[in-house]
């Protein structure tokens, strides 16, 4: 038996562990899924149940632009990445800096949706149950608008300082998968929330 | 069996001041140390959680017992639920995965040895997060408490106005942090099982330790998740008034105990699937034959973690759901039993026919394939409707879960410990010491675990911190808790082999067992960098391949 440690056949490393970073991200995104599906099937499941007023078409107007600024947000990452990959580093940046603005845009307008709701109407998380479903839902949603925002602002500023290059491009590719599925999740909650709940 | 000398890499040429050392074991990314901080954080978390779990039996040893007021008592059995499924055992899993499977799939590390050891620093920190709640839960003001909700803090006793004080909260960001941690953990599994495999070894060729840690590793993502938007559901309701769980206002309480059972029954296969793990390791090699029906163990898995996320409500037959929805859980439970059974008539199969050596590690995984198929029968029998809604909430469901997890589960793991001591200490374990554990071991569980039907049974509900006499329930529980001593005492042989092997035991030599996964072919403990070179593989088996040229296990593949 043999009990100094084996040498195994060496050999070329053949295989690619770069793609990992796209696996973690895909998985990354099949957690929040299933956060957020939790949260959609408690709104939903809560329709109408509210013991008190008001009702969501009291109190809700559908966000039309602002919806299209997060989709549209989508399109401008995907072609950034896109000129990263070709190396053309300055429309990158602007494409960036779009989807940067896209975003802001739409955080914008939730934020003043939830202003006039709260100061103008008087309707909170506490208000009733309806409330309650509603801004965790939006909330959970626009803090990952936060959270991509502020990943793709690091990268503005390495962009900025001249680090970023065709090389990253990949690593570009994780991150704006995160950024398609915060737009994908907020067509799902646009659906609930302002088709369908409404 | 030779055991010359280890070729340890001789990189210590002081005696480095501990500070150091300490500072190297805080700060390190290397998937072994971190797998041995998992572990051994589980071994301290197992004493406390044991001895709760003590507390509580000698509580229950005879009717009217005063051992421990009607408050710790709630207290006690929240904290040994919490602390053992998710401080304990889960630790467990992740620290010999975090171990081994880098090891097993020739890899120098897992794929994000960063977000590892946040993972693992995100776990600690709820566990000790949860054991603060004992000073902490009142603020500032004075002593506190531990949570007393149960663990699993059904709606409405989370309320601000059942559970005043901070312990709820305490249990909520404990677990909410530590959920964190696994997520992470399980993102890296998954990254390492399917990016960082040595060439050669393709998905169809590499251990079933790496399939059902992957599969594991994918019910963390799916079910820990949930318990997470749960967790924050509860938090909103207590913090910020809202109203989830609030049946005041029209929440439901019946839909936290859907949420949480979402999580808690895959949990279930999360902590049974690694336990598996290890037995397709063991059984193998104690056999001397290779896996029966390698594929079908794939298969078999698969279909596990399929069916685990549709079951989740048999835990709720008794709270009177629609006989459809009754009808199809009664069934997806019922269904889930036929991949289990072919696992375990794999393993039989592996065994038949096998030179079969009784080693230690064998010998607990003989007993978990005995002890798991009764405590899979009595899952069966609470699986149907009609007998739960008698049985639901009794001593029958404690005594059916302590089954499947010390029986099942923490047989697997303990020889899983012996059956890596080596690979990880260098040294070989006490066999006669093991054995003793071994026996001293079984004998408490049995006397704890079997009687502990008998009481659910005859109408014992669970979680009563006492009972009147002369209801038939006294000697049975007076039996159970004999057994928890004998269990105490196998612990402390086991915890008593271990340290006196690691300072005491002979050198192992990197392959003592004579098995056929990578990690015997590096030297023991491996040193950081895993491999000297890269191994290439050929088959499931790589070092019988090494070890028989002339007969290698790729023609038979």
């Amino acid at each position: 038996m043999n009990a100094t440690s084996m040498t195994m056949t060496e050999a070329r490393l053949e295989w690619n562990p770069s793609d990992r970073g796209r696996v973690a991200m895909l998985c990354l995104i099949a957690a929040e899924a299933a956060i957020f599906t939790i949260f959609v099937v408690a709104y939903v499941f809560y329709l109408g149940k509210s013991l008190t007023g008001p009702l969501p078409k009291d109190v809700l107007s559908v966000p039309i632009v602002y919806t299209i600024c997060l989709l549209s947000s989508s399109l401008t990452i995907h072609f950034a990445a896109k000129s990263l990959r070709r190396g053309e580093i300055k429309s990158f940046g602007v494409l960036w800096l779009a989807t940067i603005t896209l975003g802001a845009a739409f955080l914008y307008g939730t934020g003043i949706e939830w202003y006039r709701m709260i100061y103008k109407e008087g309707f909170t998380i506490s208000t009733n149950l309806f409330g309650t479903t509603y801004y965790s839902l939006v909330g959970l949603h626009a803090f990952h608008v936060v959270v991509g925002l502020l990943s793709l602002s690091i990268v503005m500023v390495f962009t900025l300082l001249g680090r970023v290059r065709a090389e990253h491009a990949e690593r570009i590719d994780v991150l704006s998968l995160y950024w398609h599925f915060v737009d994908a999740v907020w067509i799902v909650v646009f659906t609930v929330v302002y088709v369908i709940g409404r | 069996m030779s055991t010359d000398a280890i070729a340890m890499p001789s990189t210590a040429i002081a005696p480095r001041p501990i500070v150091a050392t300490l500072h190297e074991w805080v700060t390190t990314v290397d998937h072994k140390r971190l797998g041995i901080l998992y572990i051994i954080y589980a071994l301290a978390f197992l004493l406390i959680a044991g001895v709760e779990a003590m507390i509580i039996r000698i509580q229950l040893i005879r009717p009217h017992n005063n051992f421990v007021s009607p408050q710790e008592f709630n207290r006690l059995f929240t904290m040994h639920g919490t602390t053992m499924i998710f401080f304990v055992i889960m630790p467990f899993m992740f620290g010999f995965a975090n171990y081994l499977i880098p090891l097993m799939i020739g890899a120098r590390d897992m794929a994000f040895p960063r977000l590892n050891a946040f993972s693992f620093w995100m776990t600690a920190f709820g566990g000790l997060l949860l054991y603060f709640s004992v000073v902490g839960a009142n603020g500032l003001y004075g002593a506190g408490n531990a949570p007393d909700v149960g663990w699993f803090a059904y709606a409405p006793l989370t309320s601000q106005t059942f559970s005043v004080g901070h312990s709820t909260d305490f249990w909520i960001l404990a677990l909410l942090i530590s959920g964190f941690g696994s997520i992470g953990t399980a993102i890296n599994i998954i990254a390492t099982v399917l990016c960082m495999r040595c060439p050669g070894m393709t998905l169809a060729t590499m251990p079933l330790f790496a399939w059902l840690n992957l599969i594991m590793a994918d019910l963390v993502i799916l079910a820990v998740s949930p318990l997470t938007a749960a967790q924050i559901m509860l938090l909103i309701d207590r913090y910020l008034g809202g109203h989830f769980f609030d049946t005041q206002a029209g929440g439901s309480a019946v839909i936290w105990m859907h949420f949480f059972w979402v999580f808690g029954h895959p949990e279930v296969y999360i902590l049974v699937l690694p336990a598996f793990a290890f037995a397709s390791e063991i059984i193998p090699v104690f056999s001397r034959k290779p896996i029966f029906g390698y594929s079908v163990m794939v298969g078999a898995t698969i279909a596990i973690g399929f069916i685990s996320m549709s079951v989740w409500a048999h835990h709720m037959f008794t709270v009177g759901m629609s006989s459809a929805a009754n009808n199809f859980f009664v069934i997806s439970t019922m269904a889930i039993a036929v991949p289990t059974g072919i696992k375990i008539f794999n393993w039989l199969a592996t065994m038949w026919g096998g030179k079969i050596e009784f080693k230690t590690p064998m010998l607990f995984c003989i007993a978990f394939l005995f002890q798991f198929l009764i405590a899979g029968l009595t899952g069966i029998m609470q699986g149907a409707a009609p007998f739960d809604w008698h049985l639901g909430n009794s001593y029958f469901v404690v005594a059916h879960f302590h089954y499947v997890i010390v029986g099942g589960i923490l047989f697997c793991l303990f020889g899983a410990f012996y059956y890596w001591f080596p690979k990880m200490s260098g040294k070989m374990y006490s066999e006669t010491l093991g054995k003793l554990h071994f026996w001293i071991f079984i004998i408490g569980f049995h006397l704890t675990f079997d009687f502990m039907h008998i009481p659910g049974l005859l109408g014992m509900p669970r979680r009563i911190y006492t009972y009147e006499p002369g209801r038939g329930w006294d000697t049975w529980n007076f039996i159970v808790t004999i057994g928890v001593f004998f269990q105490a005492a196998g612990i402390l042989v086991f915890l008593g082999n271990l340290i006196w092997s690691y300072f005491r035991g002979k050198a192992a030599g990197s392959d003592p067992w004579d098995a056929w996964t990578l990690e015997w072919s590096t030297n023991s403990p491996p040193p950081a960098y895993n491999f000297a070179s890269i191994p290439v593989v050929k088959s499931r088996r790589p070092l019988w391949d090494l070890k028989h040229p002339n007969d290698p296990d790729w023609n038979y593949e």
